[in-house]
């Protein structure tokens, strides 16, 4: 599940194709991951595979008070 | 030359966290109709640290806020917005200080969305955790003096009392509550939620707060811009006011110009 809606990543998918597949518009900044509620932090999106089922959330800043 | 009230002597820097402030008034970025809107306001309001909120990432969104505040150099300070539970909100501070680099966090567990008035139990368990974790806290709370106490021995940075509920625009609902939590407090009150217009932020300066944040008064003025200037002024003033020690007030006048010397006609 990436951002709530079930998609299809390739065996061996990692954090950091899971961030492009989210359409992030500038991935290299302002952008945090969570896998299954933990944070996955940034030096870790590549090397961090991902399973089967995974609940991975992808977000950024919005205007907000 | 310009008033004392204008000049620095009014606007002299305030703590908060490990830094040092020119500006005392801090503007949420929610509810503004476009980010040129909001760009152009936070420039008028003169507002050195902006909220922002964590969203999942919108691929069709247009523009990015981040851009505006790197431009306008103004400091992030990620909210909780959205958080009903202690566990919630502490996650999306880890994922907001992951997102920005910032360990800051205005802390927001909310009890319902009618009200969205915050949930006291969970705001200090949040914030026990979150001080725990190394964070700079800054909780939104309500205007009660006694859980603003509990907040500041939890270590908090500050505690930012609701002059009403957010959005209400309905001001300061309990100016005494206010005074005893600015009285009490050793760490910067800031009070947040409920302003209106500029006499409510002016008030929040007049009773001894260290600065007002405040979102939709400026966001959803009819003219937005001008709203952040208005905002801008009624915080140096209410400051400068504060310092200048007002009048008592009394039931009954007292002339101001002497009875002696009056001619007999």
């Amino acid at each position: 599940m990436l951002n709530g809606e079930e998609r299809e990543l390739a065996d061996g998918a990692t954090v950091a194709d899971a961030v492009v597949l989210a359409g992030a518009p500038d991935v290299e900044r302002g952008i945090a991951v969570a896998v299954e509620g933990e944070v996955v932090p940034r030096a870790e999106w590549e090397d961090r595979v991902l399973a089967d089922g995974e609940a991975i959330e992808v977000v950024h800043a919005v205007q907000g008070g | 030359m310009p008033s004392r009230a204008d000049s620095g002597e009014a606007t002299a820097t305030w703590a908060l966290g490990d830094r040092e402030w020119s500006s005392r008034l801090i503007v949420g970025t929610g509810g503004f109709r476009s980010l040129e809107q909001m760009e152009r306001s936070l420039e008028a309001s003169g507002a050195e640290i902006v909220t922002v909120a964590l969203r999942r990432v919108d691929p069709l969104a247009q523009g990015s806020i981040t851009d505006v505040i790197d431009r306008l150099g103004l400091f992030t300070l990620p909210n909780t917005a959205g958080c009903y539970t202690a566990r919630d909100a502490v996650k999306t501070a880890r994922l907001a200080r992951e997102a920005f680099g910032t360990d800051w966090v205005k802390l927001e567990v909310i009890g319902d969305d009618r009200t969205l008035l915050p949930d006291a139990a969970e705001l200090l368990v949040a914030a026990e955790t979150l001080v725990g974790d190394g964070f700079t806290v800054l909780p939104y709370t309500n205007d009660d003096p006694i859980l603003a106490r509990r907040l500041e021995e939890a270590g908090c940075a500050a505690v930012m009392p609701l002059g009403s509920p957010i959005g209400s625009g309905a001001g300061i609902r309990n100016p005494y509550n206010i005074r005893i939590i600015v009285e009490q407090a050793s760490i910067p009150v800031i009070l947040d939620a409920g302003i209106g217009t500029a006499s409510d932020a002016s008030m929040a300066m007049e009773l001894g707060c260290d600065a007002v944040l405040l979102a939709s008064a400026v966001s959803r003025a009819a003219d937005p811009e001008l709203m952040a200037g208005a905002m801008r002024s009624a915080v140096v003033a209410g400051y400068a006011a504060r310092r200048a020690g007002r009048i008592p007030k009394r039931t009954h006048a007292l002339p101001s110009t002497p009875d002696e010397g009056l001619p007999d006609l």
